[in-house]
């Protein structure tokens, strides 16, 4: 694999797992936001249970993914930070709005105005996945206009187009359905039948409405950006793989069980393995562009020499985190059977 | 307003918030660490309550931190896309290590804050020194692209391409070592301060409940004794950081000392304003020989002044007054915390008297303002150079117009922000008071 191939799939890596996370994170948010009248079902308990210890790692990843970018495409820094300056600032006003209020709302328990805060974070949390998803389109051409030698993104275009509709539609739905499979099986493995009966049935809705949204992309996707959509095609059986995983989700979760109706860990596992071969398929697709045709993974790509000893930072880094990792992940995720009810510290 | 002034502003104000909460993320890690330790060898439980409840505190500002952090970092690369092309090309490897520290201090300090009774005594205390170990290490990391910016290294400009590129020869640039150390210690002497701002306020409400008096003093103490240690390095660290202006931007220390005329014997002026007309420093108190041999070691030393450069090179001449108020704010914390300590141990049973008191309570404050002078002294004093004497700021600025609009969102999200993270803390500690928790514990 060549350097520049090697350096847009570690960024890829971060892209996907921030997607998942990230998706995850928002739509919890917004789950504890609705449920919040229900005292009796737990559901919120365990969104902000999920929730309160992970948005912090989390919000990591986007970090990690904007240098990623710049470290490894500095070519591409200029017409990237230029065409994104809106978008990207729209992204971070929601993000602090998001990220402040939620640690706010878990602070002031019992505060006549707590729902508010509550309200404020869960609907900035869902704008957020709408506009980040907005960067794709973006980055697939057709709406960066050059006028005397300078770039800049045309807005009425971006926000006049199916595609980017589409793309938004599905970013929404997705962070919904992800998170409410994620919550399924985060209450069922704590016990926590009546909240897993809620979130196992907003999976349900939310999935077939994510898999239309996906649909619509690819549709939309053929007139506006056709040769990302050719492209694409080209790993159709990949795409029908990535279908029939979805099926298996939806089964894992009608089919019966030892334990109240449906399999959510079976279902989890599908779906990120089918977002994995979906966003595999858009992500081969989208090469060499980073930018159509502005930018490629070569015209933008950093010296070989400075490339090496950032990929062994990577390397060197993630092996010495991953115990960190897995320690936290024990702590909050594996576990939490035997920690439902305590107090945070 | 103009379109560089505007980005300018706009990324100085994100700055100036985050700066606020980072510093306090990287300080009072260190406190609540310490107050741990304390408990472990004198098995004095009020400074396990101290911990805990400085956890609850530094929880509630990481709301702010970490979202202003992010805005930081993304905002770099979209207002000065010029000069991050260059970052990325020679000096990432700090952003990319600092990434683990940020995984770091995220991971162990949501490990401490929400599993802290399901883990043994011995991984809080882990957790606890791995957090100040990635905050610390965040805040060193990103200085360094600062400490680059004055003293760039590593790299060649040939025909306007940057060649020869040595990352490791970039990142250990000449003041890396003593910025980074001077971030470093004043953060930890900030949030000794900080808490020694709310122990000495709450003493002052709590003169007729001796139990909560003596908890409150307690943190005080520690308070003093931690800021005043860190204080006095600062100066220390300081000093050196001034005779690397003097080494490498001679035109900043010009600016900062409002000196005009290259001289030896040169004095140095407390005080005052630097005005262009007269070329004085109105209303400064001399000392003559002072700045030679703060610049060198020698009194004879010879300093350049402002006129040995061309104006469109000079800083702008009212950071001698902020220079002034930084230093100012040191010799007045390390003063402070000699006359507290010192008081503390020759004193009977009278306690503090009041004037002491308060102005211990200002000196949290003051400190998170000497913070704020320093930084815009650094970044400010650079002008008109984003990488000193290689790029200038009005060429890494974006293309992007209509700056306002974003610079007027970004304002009205910052103060929502503060007020509520203000709200938010004293609401908290109302509702959980020192009274109840005290009671709890027994
Ligand atoms: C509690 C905060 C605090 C205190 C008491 C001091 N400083 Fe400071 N100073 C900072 C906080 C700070 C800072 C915010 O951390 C800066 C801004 C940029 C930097 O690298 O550190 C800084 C910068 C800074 C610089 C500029 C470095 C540059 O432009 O590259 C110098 C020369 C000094 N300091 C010198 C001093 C001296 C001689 C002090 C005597 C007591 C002092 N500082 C106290
Ligand atoms: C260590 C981290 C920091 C880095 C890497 C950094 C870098 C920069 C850069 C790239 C600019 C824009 C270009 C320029 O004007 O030269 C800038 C400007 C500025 N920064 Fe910093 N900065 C840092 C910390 C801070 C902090 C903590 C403050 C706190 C107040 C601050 C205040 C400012 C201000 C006020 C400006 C505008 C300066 C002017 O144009 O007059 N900076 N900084
Ligand atoms: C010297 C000045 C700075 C110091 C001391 C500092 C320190 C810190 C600390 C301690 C945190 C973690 C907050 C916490 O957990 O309590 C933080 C967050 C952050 N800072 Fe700064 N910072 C500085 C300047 C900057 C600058 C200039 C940038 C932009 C490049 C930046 C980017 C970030 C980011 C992205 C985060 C959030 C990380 C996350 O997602 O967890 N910081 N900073």
């Amino acid at each position: 694999m060549g350097d520049s191939l090697l350096a847009i799939t570690v960024i890829w890596g971060f892209i996907f797992i921030y997607a998942v996370m990230g998706t995850m994170d928002f739509g919890a948010g917004f789950w504890s936001m609705v449920y919040i009248n229900r005292e009796k079902t737990n559901a919120t308990n365990i969104a902000n249970r999920y929730l309160s210890p992970t948005w912090e790692v989390t919000n990591v990843f986007i970090v990690a993914i904007v240098v990623g970018l710049f470290s490894f495409f500095p070519g591409a820094t200029f017409t990237l930070g230029t065409v994104l300056l809106i978008p990207g600032s729209i992204i971070l006003l929601l993000l602090a709005l998001r990220s402040g209020f939620l640690v706010f709302s878990n602070y002031t328990k019992g505060a006549r105005h707590q729902k508010a805060l509550v309200y404020i974070s869960g609907l900035s949390g869902v704008l957020i996945p709408a506009f980040l998803i907005a960067v794709l389109p973006i980055s697939q051409g057709g709406y960066i206009d050059t006028i005397d030698g300078v770039e800049k993104l045309n807005l009425l275009k971006v926000f006049t187009s199916p595609n980017v509709y589409a793309f938004i539609g599905f970013a929404v739905s997705s962070s919904l359905f992800l998170s409410s499979l994620l919550l399924a099986d985060y209450s069922k493995s704590s016990d926590e039948m009546e909240a897993y009966e809620v979130y196992r049935r907003d999976a349900l809705i939310t999935g077939p409405i994510s898999l239309v949204m996906a649909i619509l992309i690819m549709l939309t996707l053929r007139m506006e950006a056709t040769w990302l959509y050719n492209n694409m095609m080209e790993d159709k059986p990949i795409l029908f793989i990535s279908l029939f995983l979805f099926l298996v989700a939806g089964g894992a979760l009608l089919l019966p069980s030892s334990k109240g109706k449906g399999m959510p860990r079976l279902a989890v596992v599908a779906i990120v393995l089918q977002y994995f071969l979906a966003s595999y398929v858009y992500g081969k697709g989208h090469l060499p562009y980073v930018i159509y045709p502005n930018v490629t993974i070569e015209t933008g790509f950093t010296h070989p020499d400075a490339f090496r000893s950032l990929f062994i930072t990577y390397i060197v880094g993630f092996a010495i985190l991953f115990p960190g990792f897995y320690y936290f992940w024990r702590l909050f995720m594996k576990d939490n059977r035997k920690y439902i009810g305590k107090k945070p510290y | 307003m103009e379109h560089l002034v505007t980005a300018r502003s706009m990324f100085g104000m994100t700055m100036g918030v985050h700066i606020i909460f980072a510093t306090l993320g990287v300080g009072i890690p260190l406190m609540i660490l310490l107050a741990e330790l304390l408990y472990q060898r004198t098995k004095d439980k009020d400074y396990e309550l101290m911990a805990k409840r400085w956890t609850k505190g530094a929880a509630i500002l990481l709301g702010v931190a970490i979202p202003t952090g992010t805005i930081a970092g993304v905002q770099l690369a979209l207002l000065w896309p010029g000069f991050m092309e260059v970052v990325g090309k020679v000096m990432s490897l700090p952003f990319q290590i600092e990434i683990y520290a940020f995984f770091i201090e995220a991971l162990f300090l949501s490990i401490y804050v929400y599993a802290a009774d399901r883990i043994s005594r011995t991984m809080r205390i882990v957790s606890l020194i791995l957090v100040a170990i990635g905050a610390v290490a965040s805040a060193v990391l990103i200085t360094n692209v600062h400490a680059f910016e004055g003293t760039p290294a590593g790299f060649r400009i040939v025909n306007g391409e940057i060649t020869d590129v040595d990352p490791w020869g970039a990142f250990f640039n000449p003041s890396f070592i003593t910025t980074a150390g001077h971030v470093a210690v004043s953060a930890y002497a900030t949030g000794a301060f900080v808490i020694a701002s709310i122990a000495a306020f709450k003493m002052l409400r709590s003169r007729k409940e001796p139990r909560l008096y003596r908890f409150h003093q307690k943190a005080l103490m520690m308070g003093l004794i931690v800021g005043g240690i860190f204080s006095f390095l600062t100066a220390l660290n300081g000093h050196e950081s001034a005779q690397l202006l003097y080494e490498y931007q001679p035109e900043k220390l010009a600016g900062a000392e409002g000196l005009f005329e290259t001289t030896d014997y040169a004095p140095l002026t407390i005080g005052g304003f630097t005005d262009r007309e007269t070329q004085t420093v109105k209303w400064g108190i001399e000392i003559p020989w002072a700045l030679s041999f703060l610049a060198d070691d020698r009194f004879d030393t010879v300093v350049a002044g402002l006129n040995d450069f061309p104006e469109e090179y000079w800083p702008p001449l009212f950071i001698h007054t902020l220079f002034n108020g930084m230093v100012g704010i040191g010799a007045l914390l390390i003063l402070l915390s000699i006359l507290g300590i010192a008081w503390y141990k020759f004193m009977k049973k009278r306690g503090f008297p009041k004037w002491l008191m308060w102005a211990f309570v200002i000196s949290g404050p003051l400190a998170i303002l000497s913070v704020e002078f320093g930084w815009i002294f650094a970044c400010t004093g650079r002008q008109p150079w984003v990488i000193y004497r290689i790029m200038k700021t009005s060429e890494s600025v974006t293309t992007s117009a209509n700056l306002e609009f974003l610079f007027a969102l970004f304002l009205i999200v910052y103060a929502i922000l503060v007020v509520a993270v203000s709200l938010v803390l004293i609401y908290y500690f109302k509702r959980n008071p020192l009274e109840k928790e005290l009671a709890d514990m027994n």
